[in-house]
């Protein structure tokens, strides 16, 4: 079964291996996220997902392996105290800007209101002219339904507000790839709902995503592949129909069965 | 009641506040400088940068401010190589020493401030601004140094009254602020209380101003917290 699509490839890692002290936390992990693609990733707590996620815009710094964004190779070496860095800072920044990140507990900047979260990197990163950022922040902030909380501070908002602003905040970037750590986590069963909404729409544009879910509803109507990691390593991957309906791993299995019950 | 000597006084008073503000102006400046740079050496995970930041907090602020005063203004002419020095025509004067001690015992104080602003702002945020590329620099003045500094304000403008009561101690070497003037009346006149108690309404006086001027900067930073009243951050009372 061949999964390759005809799109150029966005975000790919070789061989990716991580780890925290004496825990290998990601055991050489290979994929390859084309532009369009919607990569569910699942896995127990602790099954690496999250690690993987935060390697590919060098929130950590893999030990081995490569990460390569839009086909330029980010640059790492062996720096002193023999732990991996980057060679050059200004790359890490360029390629996170095309990696946008949001995260389960939204970080919002709490002193800037909804607008100025939104604007922040591409006036004081991407050196946008402040009226053209405003222009589309108001724009995005239209389309994640909340327009409305353009002037509220974050404290003020519930959770699937603050969870839209993050997505709006990382859409405004103009990201090549999204990578999404478990958005719907951390909130109320009833909120979950107002974001998975976004991120249909957002697959529906074509975007190139890659998240982090529990979700099962999601990876299996909304993403067009799913990645199964179990200790570090990518146990099963394919298609969310093949995978959902006839799981190859005893571990899959029970993870699924454990998680659909639900 | 003796009202002309109580006019007089104030008057004679008044004339030692601007050496006083002066006093209290500088060093809280130059110490903010100091103990922002001692922060960031506490804080940058190099033990050469944050033993020696330790070590001068712990001396400035476990002694007597009185002490430093004295020992910067009687003991360092002690040293040939301090007088011979560039510096010499700077410590020889009452002045200078006394801003050199509030300077540097300020800096102490407000460097743990500082740290404890730096330290409150959630990692979370930090990842964020990481994650949008943007670089050191500009996440420390973009998110950590607007979020830091609403949450030092209050501890930090308790440091600026208390440096401003503080330039009283620089009466003991000689200098004429406020304090000096008061003890020079009362020396002239033997009326202490009523000298110290016009001295004493002079400094309320001046702290009050001070704490307006923090509260409104407070107020001014902190728009989020605005339209929350502080009660939210108490316990329900018992019933």
């Amino acid at each position: 079964m061949t999964l390759a699509s005809p799109n150029p490839s966005a975000v790919a890692t070789r061989d990716l291996r991580k780890r925290f002290g004496a825990n290998e936390v990601l055991k050489g992990i290979s994929l390859d996220a084309h532009e369009g693609d919607v990569i569910s990733i699942l896995g127990a707590s602790g099954s690496g997902k999250s690690t993987l996620l935060r390697c590919i815009n060098l929130l950590e710094i893999p030990d081995e392996g490569e990460i390569v964004v839009g086909g330029e190779t980010i640059a790492l070496r062996i720096g002193r105290g023999g732990r991996r860095e980057p060679v050059e800072r200004a790359q890490v920044d360029r390629i996170r800007m095309q990696v946008a990140m949001v995260f389960q507990n939204f970080n919002l900047w709490s002193h800037m209101t909804v607008i100025e979260n939104v604007i922040e990197a591409p006036v004081h990163v991407q050196k946008r002219p402040r009226a053209d950022a405003i222009r589309e922040a108001e724009a995005l902030l239209d389309k994640v339904g909340i327009a409305d909380k353009r002037n509220a501070y974050p404290a003020h908002l519930s959770g699937g507000q603050q969870q839209r602003a993050a997505i709006a905040r990382a859409l405004a970037m103009h990201p090549r790839v999204m990578l999404f750590d478990e958005p719907t986590s951390a909130l109320d069963p009833e909120l979950v709902g107002e974001v998975l909404r976004v991120m249909r729409t957002l697959a529906a544009e074509g975007r190139t995503m890659l998240v982090v879910t529990h979700e099962m509803g999601f990876a299996r109507e909304v993403s067009n592949r799913v990645i199964f990691l179990n200790q570090g390593v990518i146990e099963e991957e394919g298609r969310p129909a093949d995978l959902f309906a006839a799981p190859k791993t005893e571990r899959l299995r029970q993870f699924l069965s454990s998680h659909l019950k639900a | 009641m003796d009202f002309d000597f109580l006019r007089e006084t104030v008057l004679l008073l008044l004339s030692g506040v601007p050496l006083s503000l002066n006093l209290a102006f500088f060093s809280i400046l130059a110490g903010a400088v100091l103990a922002v740079l001692l922060a960031l050496m506490r804080l940058s995970g190099n033990p050469v940068l944050d033993l020696p930041a330790r070590a001068y907090v712990f001396v400035f602020r476990g002694t007597p401010l009185l002490v430093q005063i004295f020992l910067i203004y009687y003991g360092l002419g002690q040293f040939p190589e301090i007088r011979q020095s560039l510096l010499w025509p700077f410590l020889r004067e009452p002045y200078w020493c006394a801003l050199l001690a509030l300077t540097l015992n300020t800096a102490a104080y407000s460097s743990e401030i500082i740290r404890g602003g730096i330290l409150s702002v959630p990692f979370g945020q930090i990842e964020a601004a990481r994650a949008c590329g943007m670089s050191r620099w500009l996440i420390f003045r973009r998110i950590t140094v607007p979020q830091g500094l609403r949450v030092a304000l209050p501890a930090y403008g308790n440091e600026i009254i208390l440096m401003t009561r503080s330039t009283a101690l620089a009466s003991v070497i000689t200098l004429m602020e406020v304090t000096g003037i008061a003890s020079k009346i009362i020396a002239e006149t033997f009326r202490a209380v009523e000298v110290f108690v016009c001295a004493g309404a002079i400094y309320l006086i001046l702290n009050f101003a001070i704490s307006r001027g923090i509260a409104f900067l407070e107020r001014r930073l902190s728009p989020q917290l605005r339209e929350q009243g502080a009660h939210d951050h108490l316990p329900e009372p018992a019933r």
